[in-house]
């Protein structure tokens, strides 16, 4: 089947089979491989992407179900240079180890800071729920979404 | 310790951000799976669906005749071009089943390779997969140690005509000293199995190239060059034209520092077929198939004098050792008999251990491995003696340390500890959580029908193994060395290659900070390399909370040649004596002229350049270093744990979680905390939450996250880790493992706050993990609630 996803701002048509995952398109066809995969029951949040602007699990998503919508990874969420506010928080609270989930990870918490610029701790902890980490505790995860939220908060209180 | 300079860029004991993190928080890290080559392949494997049968018939016809399906493998087929599996340690008296990549005519647990298929693309080769019919004829199967040593059960190896694997003592005698004890407690302890869940499955991509015969393999894997001489010995392959390179790691804790069957097999088929190979597991075939770990079961007898000093400890510990015992599998028991002790002067101390075959996945190496069981054992026994004597747990813990100025001091199981200050870890612990206070609280609570529970874990384990004569095992851990080569390009920039390789812990890093420290030159100026076997040198990988201790101490080795030389070399520009010279922050200076200096960079520029240099010395900075440690380092720490019980529920539910944890000399502190709270983390879902269930035929229950839960931000408490640095006298950086330290520590920590928690209802043990459900039993029982 034909479709037509506009992948990190740019407009791509591609060829896929009626059973293709977003996931492996993602991976595979456009080689966005830092889109990953952690499990096979849609519990581990590796493969989560926004679509249109909203967080999803990409391993639970077809395709075609992509289709003239909007797709937004880990791959297009830094400016061409440096890196977005929640990669750069992420650094500096080293909030990362082997690095696998972190993707998922930085698009849940994007997702969250994008809804919720102020979220408690509680609520942080609440919202990365479906995505899991074996190397990190969350401690340093969570540290560093208030890092980012503080951040982007202070950025918009100065005009 | 042995003088770690400390350079004018202050890089050790620095904060440093990691420099892998860019790479990886942009979806540019390069794991497994992100591989794909032209022509490539991809391999999945039909798996047992029973604990114990014999396969009367393979059907592979429909599979193989998928549109797209290349090949399709069973036993028979691979016969001949692909050997066993390495069997276990030798151990004496170990028996050895034969460990067949697909199984031979009958299967031994669940998750067991049963066939094999080759297909163009993954979904054809799930296809295929679903398509093979297996007849199996099922048996009876035994995945409970305990049964399985009864006269009746079933036997995993027919052959053998039991499921003992192997019976070990170590230790001195007890009998007396228990005998003399005013207090004997006893306590049967489970070590459950549980699943390592790297968030990364295991992976490789197998490449062959006909015309000269070089193969390269991208493995996600711990140790490349153990790897590497495996495939070679096992597949008789040139070594030389064998490549294996570990890239970005997501993840390994134990678990992929051995060599599995569907490894060797993909390299076997991709030399086969001329074709590059994949092979990514799923998910649910990493709970199957993965070594699993723990698996432990002990009976705990504690004597001690009514003062609370201890004077024998005795562990009966049963061993699992699955069906098909990888090489590690066996160590397990011996690591925790070592350091069954701890960080306690306990006279007399003996293991008997038993490793028991089970249809089961065999357990190996998992963060911890062993002496995370020890520290339980141990910190729960003394929970239970304090309560005995009625106690303070904190006071029986003190009387007993090994004080500083005991060591090196040599436990009865013939482990000797060269250096520590476990009394600093606990005192500190104690101060941040405010003791007095906090008992305080918890009296006030307690008579309002609340139930706080505070727990202590004091520990000690050993990491950075030296060299093993007693366990000799070909292609396998041929020392506890490693291996650093550091290189100062022309224009004064620093390679620097490891022969550890790293699985997520920051060592492009940490073990930047050590060559930019020695060498007085910016952190930016140094990058790390690692996991590939064809530019770095023979390494042993990373294992054992190694990597920093032992593959840091080459690395320090390694550049302190390189500075001496770039010493020498400013030397003979300036025209004066070696000794006149300083080499600090980026430049080679006569102190106290200015003028006389030259920089780090031209000093490397004319280390290239022959006439240069002085007589006899060779062009280019760079040195190769291997360190050898000559005994394990010990490193220790005191966790506390605050819970309160929701006795309606049965619920724990974390208030505080404070570590304080020694590891020498910390290299980067933020690196540091963050292996501590991973590991806590791990070590909190074991006590909490995980465990490998099976039903009564031998099928586990825990197959996905949703049966098998490891926990999520929410199920964590704020981790409050604080470090102390006793520096280890065993290398020249003083640094000791941290790897371990959190999964050691949290369970007993845990465990025992719930049940002082219970205090009240008389509740003295409880096995893990302590889900709601387990909790809320024992507390009915106990008459707590209705
Ligand atoms: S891959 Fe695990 S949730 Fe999508
Ligand atoms: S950093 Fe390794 S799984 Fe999260």
């Amino acid at each position: 089947m034909q479709i037509s996803v506009r992948v990190n701002g740019k407009q791509t048509s591609a060829e896929v089979e009626p059973r293709t995952l977003l996931v492996h398109f993602l991976r595979e066809q456009l080689r966005l491989t830092g889109v990953h995969i952690g499990c096979d029951t849609s519990q581990c949040g590796a493969c989560s992407v926004l679509l249109d602007g909203k967080l999803v699990k990409s391993c639970t998503i077809l395709a075609v179900q992509a289709d003239e919508r909007e797709v937004l990874t880990i791959e297009g969420l830094a400016p061409r240079e440096g890196l977005h506010p929640v990669q750069e928080a992420f650094q500096e609270c080293h909030a990362l180890q082997c690095g696998f989930c972190t993707p998922g990870m930085v698009m849940a918490a994007h997702a969250l800071l994008s809804r919720r610029p102020n979220p408690s701790e509680p609520e942080i902890r609440e919202a990365l729920r479906g995505n899991r980490c074996r190397c990190t505790g969350y401690q340093n995860i969570v540290t560093a979404i208030s890092a980012a939220a503080e951040k982007q908060s202070k950025r918009e209180a100065q005009p | 310790m042995t003088g770690t300079k400390r350079g004018s860029t202050g890089q050790i004991g620095a904060r440093r951000k990691r420099v892998e993190d860019p790479r990886l928080l942009t979806g540019q890290g390069t794991f497994v799976d992100d591989i794909q080559l032209p022509g490539m392949l991809h391999l999945d494997f039909v798996r047992s669906t029973h604990a114990q049968a014999r396969i009367a018939a393979i059907d592979t016809s429909e599979a193989a005749k998928c549109p797209g399906v290349v090949a399709v493998y069973t036993a028979e087929e691979i016969h001949g071009f692909v050997p066993l599996l390495p069997g276990p340690a030798e151990l004496p008296g170990l028996r050895a089943p034969e460990h067949h990549v697909l199984a031979n005519g009958h299967v031994r647990y669940v998750g067991e390779a049963v066939a094999a298929v080759v297909a163009e693309e993954r979904y054809t080769a799930r296809d295929a997969r679903e398509a093979i019919r297996v007849d199996y004829e099922p048996l009876p199967a035994v995945t409970d140690m305990e049964r399985a040593l009864e006269a009746d059960a079933p036997l995993v190896h027919e052959e053998f005509g039991s499921n003992l694997a192997f019976e070990l003592p170590l230790g001195n005698e007890t009998a007396a000293a228990l005998e003399e004890a005013d207090v004997v407690i006893q306590q049967r302890m489970l070590n459950q199995r549980v699943i390592p869940n790297t968030m990364e499955t295991r992976g490789i991509v197998a490449d062959y190239r006909r015309s000269d015969g070089q193969i390269t393999v991208w493995l996600s894997t711990q140790a490349p060059h153990l790897i590497r001489s495996l495939l070679a010995e096992l597949l008789d392959l040139p070594e030389h034209r064998l490549r294996v390179i570990a890239p970005d790691v997501g993840g390994g804790f134990g678990a992929k520092a051995n060599l599995y069957g569907e490894e060797m097999l993909a390299v076997a088929l991709a030399k086969q077929l001329g074709r590059p190979v994949k092979w990514i597991e799923e998910r649910q075939e990493h709970m199957l198939a993965t070594s699993h770990g723990r698996a432990q079961l002990a009976h705990v007898t504690l004597g001690a004098a009514r003062d609370g000093t201890i004077r024998a400890l005795e562990l009966r510990i049963l061993a699992d050792m699955g069906a098909y015992p990888h090489i590690m599998t066996p160590l397990a028991p011996l690591q925790t008999a070592a350091v069954m002790t701890g960080c306690y002067r306990i006279p007399c101390a003996r293991a008997e251990i038993q490793g028991v075959f089970t249809n089961t996945t065999a357990p190996d190496p998992y963060r911890g491995f062993g002496r995370a069981e020890a520290a339980y054992y141990l910190e729960r026994a003394i929970d239970l003696l304090a309560r005995r004597l009625d106690l303070d747990p904190i006071e029986v813990r003190r009387r007993n340390f090994i004080q500083p100025e005991e060591f090196p001091y040599s436990s009865p199981t013939g482990y000797v500890l060269e250096s520590g200050d476990y009394e600093v870890c606990l005192r500190r612990a104690l101060e941040k959580v405010d003791i007095g206070a906090l008992r305080q609280q918890q009296g006030r609570l307690r008579s309002e029908g609340r139930y706080i529970g505070i727990g202590f874990a004091s520990y000690v384990y050993r990491a950075g193994f030296p060299s093993l004569p007693k366990l000799p095992r070909t292609g396998f851990l041929k020392g506890g060395w490693e291996s650093a080569w550091l290189r100062v390009d022309p224009m004064g920039k620093v390679t620097v290659l490891t022969g550890t390789s790293p699985h997520g812990q920051g060592l492009e890093t940490s073990l930047a900070q050590i060559a930019a420290d020695e060498l007085d030159i910016d952190l930016e100026d140094v990058v790390v390399r690692h996991g590939d076997t064809a530019s770095i040198p023979h390494g042993n990988g990373t294992m054992g909370s190694r990597s920093l201790a032992v593959g840091g101490s080459a690395v320090l080795l390694a550049a302190r040649e390189v500075r001496h030389k770039a010493l020498r070399l400013a030397a003979h520009h300036l025209g004066v004596e070696v000794d006149a010279v300083r080499l600090e922050a980026g430049r080679a200076f006569l102190p106290g002229h200015p003028e006389r200096a030259i920089s780090f960079a031209d000093l490397a520029d004319l280390s290239y350049s022959f006439l240069d240099l002085p007589d006899g010395m060779t062009p280019r900075l760079e040195a190769s270093a291997t360190f050898e440690p000559h005994n394990w380092n010990a490193p220790f720490g005191t966790h506390v744990c605050v819970v309160e019980v929701d006795v309606q529920t049965g619920e724990p539910k974390l208030l505080r979680y404070v570590a304080v944890d020694d590891c020498g000399r910390a290299v980067n502190p933020l690196i540091v905390e963050g292996q501590i709270h991973g590991g806590v983390a791990q070590g909190l879902g074991q006590a909490l939450m995980e465990t490998v269930v099976y039903d009564s035929e031998g099928q586990p229950l825990t197959v996905s996250f949703l049966e098998y839960a490891t926990p999520t931000a929410s199920d964590m408490p704020t981790l409050e880790v604080e470090l102390t640095e006793t520096p280890s006298p065993l290398n020249p950086l003083g640094a000791r493992g941290v790897g371990e330290s959190g999964t050691t520590g949290a369970p007993p920590a845990l465990v025992n706050a719930v049940v002082d928690a219970l205090a009240p209802f008389g509740v003295e043990h409880l096995d893990m993990p302590l889900l709601p459900e387990r909790v809320w039993r024992v507390l009915h029982e106990a008459g707590a609630v209705r």
